[in-house]
């Protein structure tokens, strides 16, 4: 995973709720057997229209968002779909960070397993970055050692995480390295759960 | 205090817990499919890991599989990346060790529909499974969700999981529902009244007479559909009903194994003084046939209605929304929902593709046949069955022959134009009566117009030629 520790960068504001993981990557992208690439489809039928073309009006295509590395989104971001796609496509396409009042839990675990940070702010808190991000200056900064993410004009906000995420993702530890750790304690469930389902077949 | 029924399923997996809360569970059951897996088991191999317990495991193809000509096997899949996605799978479970279904054997399915049918799905255990409608298996008393790929990859590596308790919530559905009405109705009313968001950070159990007058075909969808209330699972507590569809099938205990695993099944249920951090109760004698009329499963009406004024909702962001979702759909404000022309009908996905869903659909199909109605012109009417099994026992019934004699596509079990992976997808502005469980923008293709609905109102809408109250048809 990679190591998120500080970013500094345009935050393109995405003003609706419930974005769902199909509208982050459409199901043509998930035939890939591969995890890097996806940033081409991601928000596809956002960015294109029928025809391919890119659609001008929308945020990500405007000259002032290329090269946006957050997003600030509405309610309830990331729902629908497991597919890990959704923060693979993110990630490819140079966004880091997304902020939102709220994200699915998939969706939010799914972040945590790529060092895309997912920040949970309050409503009203949203809605004021949102109007930041969509003025002139929307250049924001996230710390996570701090927990804190500041506006372009300056207005810092608190966020919270989770000690054992932060710790992870601040060092980009793999879980599966950490979890093989207890592999004795795995080993000890296993004997236990073979003694106590006696009826079971496997 | 007492605890809940998810309280005693985790409390009986945990392996350990880190110094920052976070806890290793153990997991009973791992389903794989083709779609969100290749990547995990390409992180394996570059780490050296083996899968820890191949036998816990079961492989099926299904999101991105034709629902025609299977029997000619992965050779003959004609979108070049899906074909290479499907022959990636059977490398990988052949490599590890894990049992496979692959396409065309009878046993294969939508990864759903063939834990349960399998007997693999039991009461009490943790499931967990690439994909989001997981939740289905929770109507058989087992936690279950779905999980991203990294967390596929940490399950075959460790058989564990890193999770994070979610808090407890209840429903409870009372009352009798009336007739052309059952558990989709139940599952859509439920997610118009909380919200998508509404079950966020939360695992429902759903209880009260009405579950438990519910088949287990009809928990399966109601359990499917959480997910679409945000919920992380859903949950039923077993019963008669449970052991009555497991015993017999090849994953079940056998002879005097059963009789152990059911007493210690009986246990599995919330205790009386067991705390809820919310509950809710839905009195299901009030419901209509519901459908959706947006592009969120929250988007919910009774079939009777008439379609939602933006104006009427309570935010600026809501009327934006509702407005978009009109737009989208192609439908005014005020006008009933049954003028809404259908151009295709889609009964499968791993909400109502088993075999008492086709049941339910064939019933209107046999009463409409009765009055000399057909397939409304027009319409493309598609049944994709959950699995081959389930396709076997329909051809048992004759119901094949009644669908097809009312102008209905018989295909094969997948996941089909529940998300259009395979070439089963909507055309731009088709409007689709579906029983699915995702009607986003593009879900079904690309500018397709999807309404959620129950396999009976979905062959309704067949037959009528749009949106239709199925309560006419019975
Ligand atoms: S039928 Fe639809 S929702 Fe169910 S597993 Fe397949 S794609 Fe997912």
């Amino acid at each position: 995973m990679e190591k998120f520790d500080q970013l500094t960068g345009p935050a393109a504001p995405l003003d609706m709720a419930n974005i769902d993981t199909d509208q982050i990557i459409p199901k043509q992208f998930l035939k890939t057997i591969d995890r890097e690439g996806l940033g081409k489809g991601l928000f596809y039928d956002f960015r294109f229209d029928m025809e391919g073309k890119e659609k001008p009006d929308f945020v990500l295509n405007l000259p002032a968002y290329k090269g946006a590395r957050m997003i600030v989104a509405g309610d309830n971001f990331g729902c629908g779909s497991s597919r890990e796609h959704a923060p693979w496509a993110l990630m490819d396409f140079g966004i880091r960070c997304v902020i939102s009042t709220s994200f699915a839990d998939i969706f939010y675990n799914n972040c945590f397993s790529n060092g895309l940070l997912p920040v949970v702010l309050k409503a009203d808190e949203v809605h004021e970055l949102m109007g930041e991000a969509k003025g002139g200056n929307h250049v924001f900064a996230v710390d996570l050692q701090a927990q804190t993410v500041v506006s372009p004009s300056g207005k810092t906000f608190g966020f919270d995480i989770d000690p054992g995420r932060k710790e992870k993702m601040l060092k980009g530890l793999d879980a599966i390295g950490e979890t093989l750790e207890h592999a004795s304690a795995i080993d000890r469930f296993e004997d236990k759960r073979r003694m106590t389902r006696t009826w079971a077949t496997a | 205090m007492g605890k809940t029924l998810y309280d005693k399923i985790w409390d009986a997996h945990v392996v350990a817990v880190e110094p920052g809360g976070e806890t290793i569970l153990y997991i009973d059951l791992h389903l794989i499919h083709e779609v969100t897996t290749p990547q995990a088991f390409a992180g394996l191999r570059a780490a050296h890991r083996p899968v820890r317990r191949p036998d816990l495991t079961l492989a099926v193809a299904d999101h991105n599989t034709p629902t025609e000509g299977q029997a000619l096997g992965v050779d003959a899949v004609a979108d070049l990346e899906a074909r290479l996605q499907l022959q990636t799978l059977g490398r990988n479970v052949k490599e590890y060790g894990i049992e496979f279904f692959p396409m065309g054997d009878i046993r294969n399915g939508i990864v759903h529909v063939v834990g349960p049918e399998q007997g693999r799905t039991q009461p009490g255990m943790t499931i967990v499974c690439g994909d989001s409608h997981t939740s289905t298996h929770g109507a058989f008393g087992a936690l279950a969700h779905g999980i991203g790929t990294s967390e596929v990859e940490h399950v075959l590596a460790t058989q564990t999981l890193r999770q994070r308790k979610a808090k407890n919530m209840r429903v409870m559905f009372v009352g009798e529902p009336i007739p052309g009405v059952g558990a989709k109705d139940f599952a859509l009313a439920l997610i118009g009244e909380i919200g998508t968001g509404g079950g966020t950070g939360s695992v429902i159990e759903y209880a009260g007479p009405a579950i438990e007058a519910l088949s287990m075909e009809g928990r399966m969808t109601l359990c499917n559909l959480s997910i679409e209330g945000g919920a992380k699972a859903g949950l039923i507590a077993p019963d008669d009903k449970t052991y009555a569809y497991i015993v017999g099938k090849p994953g079940a205990p056998k002879g005097g194994a059963w009789d152990l695993a059911v007493t210690e099944w009986r246990g599995l249920k919330s205790d009386a003084d067991a705390h809820f951090d919310r509950e809710i109760t839905i009195d299901v004698s009030k419901l209509a046939p519901t459908l959706t009329w947006g592009t969120s499963p929250e988007d919910t009406m009774a079939v009777d209605g008439l379609v939602p004024d933006p104006e009427s909702f309570s935010t600026d962001d809501k009327r934006a929304g509702a407005q978009r979702a009109l737009d989208y759909m192609g439908l005014k404000a005020g006008q009933p929902i049954t003028d809404a022309k259908v151009q295709r009908v889609f009964i499968g996905s791993c909400t109502n593709s088993r075999i008492e869903d086709l049941r339910q659909a064939a019933l209107i199909a046999r009463k409409a046949l009765d009055k000399g109605l057909k397939v409304a012109t027009g319409v493309r009417a598609m049944i994709v069955p959950g699995s081959g099994l389930v396709k076997h026992q329909a051809e048992e019934e004759g119901l094949d022959q009644v669908f097809l004699q009312a102008g209905f596509e018989w295909r094969e079990p997948g996941c089909s134009m529940c998300l259009g992976m395979n070439p089963d997808r909507l055309e731009p502005e088709e409007r689709c009566a579906s029983t699915s469980n995702r009607n986003f923008e593009g879900r079904q293709g690309r500018a397709g117009r999807t309404h959620l609905m129950s396999p009976a109102m979905a062959a309704a809408a067949a037959f009528a030629g749009h949106i239709a109250d199925v309560r006419e048809y019975l």
